[in-house]
């Protein structure tokens, strides 16, 4: 991983490209991270990729969690990893759920790294996040015609509960 | 009736009397009693059916692994020794399905669809915890038991259940398909009549005053 | 290992005519270098027609309910949509409603062949966020079973790749030393899969007397059953000709996607987690990583067929090196005291009753861990927020991921050629669905 001050190393050289890119960078359990804000994500992925320092252009892992009741509410982790230098850096790209009937909206990074066309997938899927431009954004592991985000944190865990004979026979 | 031991060659010699027409009367008698075995249709096609059973290979997860078609089909737990062994990929073909594996909400109408194209007589038996009632799986993802949606003759526990637990859980719907189904341990305690029911079945509906107590005392806990 | 199939056609990758409920335009598959020859010319040529085919979720070849969606023209795939979720379990949500060791036997399930590979993932991940030093007798067990399960998984693969392609004996061999090695599981756990042997902090429990030569003379054994297993199959002139030369995908291309494991390696990428990150007792194990040229079907075979034998050597080392010692770590707080201290010191049992009812807590932090699971690289991202519940667990799980590069494998050959490809691919739809 870079460590932490190569790590303000490169919060600093994105800010110079992307003034406003980056909002926070963590350096925790020997993994760097860095909180930028979504409308950039594009940028720093690309720049990223591309300078010849940095090299991280293997993405290992998509995804998106939710930290519910923290704002903002959703974020989309990217885990880019650099196979020559063997170095991990996460990207986490804040959302802020918009309301009641509009979804959080994020630039898709399929054309950069095709691996994320599942995984895109999979975060619209269990959270309702949408990614614009990928190529074919519809729920990959639930029933199509489904209706909710499922692993939203406010979303119930289902299922039902255990019944025992002599309730339901005598109290129904 | 007492049958004397004899050796090969003697059983030869009666039965080539036999096919001559030499054997007269008491011995013919005899002969017919030791030979022929007299039972009814059912009796006979319950035990034909139940010693060739075609399964239809189908796993849906962890349990398939350990079962049909895998561990119960391999050499040490074998299943070919109760005649099984021939797992059709056509659920026409078939006459048994092993639901082998957690049964999650977008495949419940693909099993049930295969179910329905099985032809009668036809018999299922859920692997494992998850199909049986699913399992560890409370979610809003696993239906909870493929009972919700096909009818279900035999339930073996485990997660996963060893492939002996499904051999026996097998020779348990042979017994059943032969006419006798295990009681278990209410024959022995002469326990008839205590079968649980899943609701809709006999004694499902509370009485009145029953509900009527439940209900107050829910009003007193405040729930 | 380095012949291509000789004869060069440019096949263009077809639209999809008439997609049955699927989506709109997509990134378009690259095709392969070489495929079959163009068979139809002629007045024929001009009535070919694309029908679509479902295939699955319920299909003998199928390994676990994948349905695939195929455009084909006469035999000759041109596109391919892979539906997945038809095993989809909801584990990830329902991680987030247990306290942490009830989360291990969940993340198990998922990938269900390689069990401990999962254990190990959530575990490590876990005793990171915390901080927690396992001590080096656990390392080497952890590393013994993975590597057994690494040898388990394979089996399976290779049995029913076999079984797919018309090889059925390889079936019972296969399987015959499977059974071996759930003997060897259940002696040392008590279940044959789905062990929750490994524990934040450590295995559960020591192995008891007799594993260790048990171990060795399986270990003894593999290296000649897997010579007889190459005997069968690598000069058998049908398992050759369908092998040879199928499902090629570039490395770079592969990359791209994302994919890893024996899929990268037969490509000729060179690319291992247990060589580039330190986890466990790796970087102590002297071993290889096999690696193909051309990436095709028979270089993955090849290769999975060299790690099973890498995997019985790294095993053999670290019974060789098997230190004494602790086998979980000491740390109350998080690990359960042993049984014999709970009837005399009252803080065990405080201790105890603590990490039973409630759980552990892990302070608020996310972390990223993966490592090689026999199927590539298997991530596990835990969220936690200082309760005794995780907030957010999820797998990134190899199965997935390479999925996506099944399709460009098929594009352009032929439908039995994609159901080889199938087979090479070891999907395990427990862990694409989780």
């Amino acid at each position: 991983m870079p460590d932490a001050p190569g790590l303000e190393l490169i919060r600093g050289e994105i800010e110079s490209k992307h003034p406003g890119a980056v909002l926070d960078t963590g350096f925790e359990h020997g993994c760097a991270s860095l909180s930028i804000d979504p409308a950039h994500v594009l940028a720093v992925l690309t720049w990223l990729y591309d300078t010849p320092g940095q090299g991280y252009r293997f993405l290992s892992s998509l995804h998106a969690a939710d930290y519910l009741p923290a704002e903002p509410r959703f974020a989309v982790h990217y885990e880019l990893l650099n196979r020559d230098r063997v170095e991990r850096i996460r990207v986490k790209a804040l959302l802020v759920d918009p309301g009641e009937d509009t979804l959080p909206e994020i630039d898709s990074c399929c054309e950069l790294f095709p691996t994320a066309e599942f995984q895109e997938r999979e975060a619209f899927d269990f959270f309702g996040i949408v990614f614009r431009g990928h190529p074919d954004l519809r729920r990959i592991l639930l029933p199509d015609d489904y209706v909710g985000w499922p692993q939203r944190r406010d979303f119930p865990i289902g299922g039902e509960p255990v019944t025992f004979t002599y309730n339901e026979q005598n109290y129904g | 009736m007492e049958v004397e031991r004899q050796t090969m060659r003697e059983r030869q010699l009666r039965a080539r009397d036999m096919l001559r027409g030499d054997l007269e009367g008491e011995e013919l008698e005899r002969y017919v009693e030791e030979k022929v075995v007299m039972t009814n249709f059912e009796k006979m096609l319950g035990w034909a059916r139940s010693n060739s059973m075609f399964p239809l290979s189908f796993g849906l997860a962890c349990c398939a692994i350990e079962g049909i078609p895998m561990s119960a089909v391999t050499a040490r737990y074998d299943i070919a020794r109760f005649g099984a062994e021939a797992g059709r990929a056509s659920p026409r073909q078939a006459d048994m399905i092993i639901l082998s594996g957690r049964v999650s909400i977008k495949m419940a109408p693909v099993v049930r669809r295969l179910y329905d194209q099985m032809l009668e007589p036809k018999w299922a038996i859920s692997m494992g915890a998850c199909s049986s009632s699913g399992g560890m799986f409370s979610n809003y993802a696993v239906v909870q038991g493929a009972d919700k949606f096909m009818p279900i003759d035999i339930h073996v526990p485990g997660c996963p259940p060893r492939p002996e637990a499904v051999l026996y859980g097998f020779t348990k719907l042979q017994r059943k398909i032969q006419g006798n189904p295990d009681q278990g341990w209410r024959a022995r305690y002469g326990a008839a009549g205590t079968e649980e029911w899943a609701r809709g079945g006999p004694r499902s509906e509370p009485s009145a005053e029953a509900a009527e107590a439940y209900l107050a005392a829910r009003e007193l806990i405040g729930a | 290992m380095a012949e291509a199939a000789g004869i060069k056609a440019s096949i263009a990758s077809a639209s999809p005519a008439g997609g049955v409920g699927s989506g709109g335009p997509r990134t378009e598959a690259q095709p392969p270098p070489a495929g079959p020859p163009e068979t139809a010319t002629g007045p024929a040529a001009e009535t070919t027609e694309v029908m679509t085919v479902n295939i699955g979720p319920h299909h003998p070849a199928t390994h676990g309910v994948l349905r695939l969606v195929v455009d084909l023209e006469g035999e000759v795939v041109r596109d391919l949509w892979p539906v997945i979720g038809y095993v989809h379990t909801g584990i990830e949500k329902s991680c987030e409603d247990k306290s942490y060791w009830k989360v291990i036997p969940f993340v198990e399930r998922m990938d269900y062949v390689s069990y401990f590979f999962q254990m190990e993932a959530f575990c490590g991940a876990v005793e990171r966020l915390i901080e927690l030093e396992i001590p080096p007798r656990a390392k080497y067990l952890r590393t013994i079973f993975l590597e057994l399960n690494r040898i388990h998984s394979h089996l399976v693969w290779l049995g029913t790749t076999a079984l797919d392609l018309g090889a059925i004996s390889m079936l019972w061999y296969c399987f015959r030393e499977r059974e071996r090695i759930l003997d060897l599981f259940e002696m040392a756990t008590g279940q044959r899969m789905h062990t929750r042997y490994f524990q934040v902090g450590g295995v559960i429990e020591d192995i008891p007397l007799g594993f260790e030569e048990k171990l060795r003379s399986f270990v003894a054994d593999m290296p000649v059953r897997v010579g007889q297993y190459r005997a069968l199959l690598d000069r058998n002139e049908v398992f050759l000709s369908r092998t040879k030369g199928t499902g090629i995908v570039s490395r770079e291309r592969l990359l791209e996607l994302g994919v890893t494991g024996p899929l990268l390696r037969a490509a000729g990428e060179p690319w291992d987690l247990r060589k580039a990150f330190d986890y466990l007792a790796y970087p102590e194990m002297d071993f290889k990583i096999p690696v193909g040229t051309v990436g095709d079907n028979y270089d993955r075979y090849r290769v999975r067929v060299a790690e099973m034998v890498e995997s019985t050597r790294i095993i053999e080392q670290a019974l060789d090196a098997l230190p004494e010692g602790p086998f979980i770590a000491d740390d109350r707080k998080y690990v359960l005291p042993p049984r014999s201290e709970l009837s005399t010191s009252m803080e065990s049992l405080i201790h105890h009753f603590k990490l039973v009812t409630e759980g552990y807590r892990v302070g608020p932090g996310e972390l990223y861990y993966a490592i090689e699971s026999p199927r590539g690289e298997l991530g596990c991202f835990v969220l936690a927020d200082g309760s005794a519940k995780p907030a957010r667990v999820h797998f990134r799980d190899p199965s997935f991921v390479n999925l996506q590069a099944f399709r460009d494998m098929s594009v352009g050959s032929y439908i039995a050629d994609m159901i080889c490809s199938l087979g090479m691919l070891d999907p395990i739809l427990g862990g694409v669905d989780r």
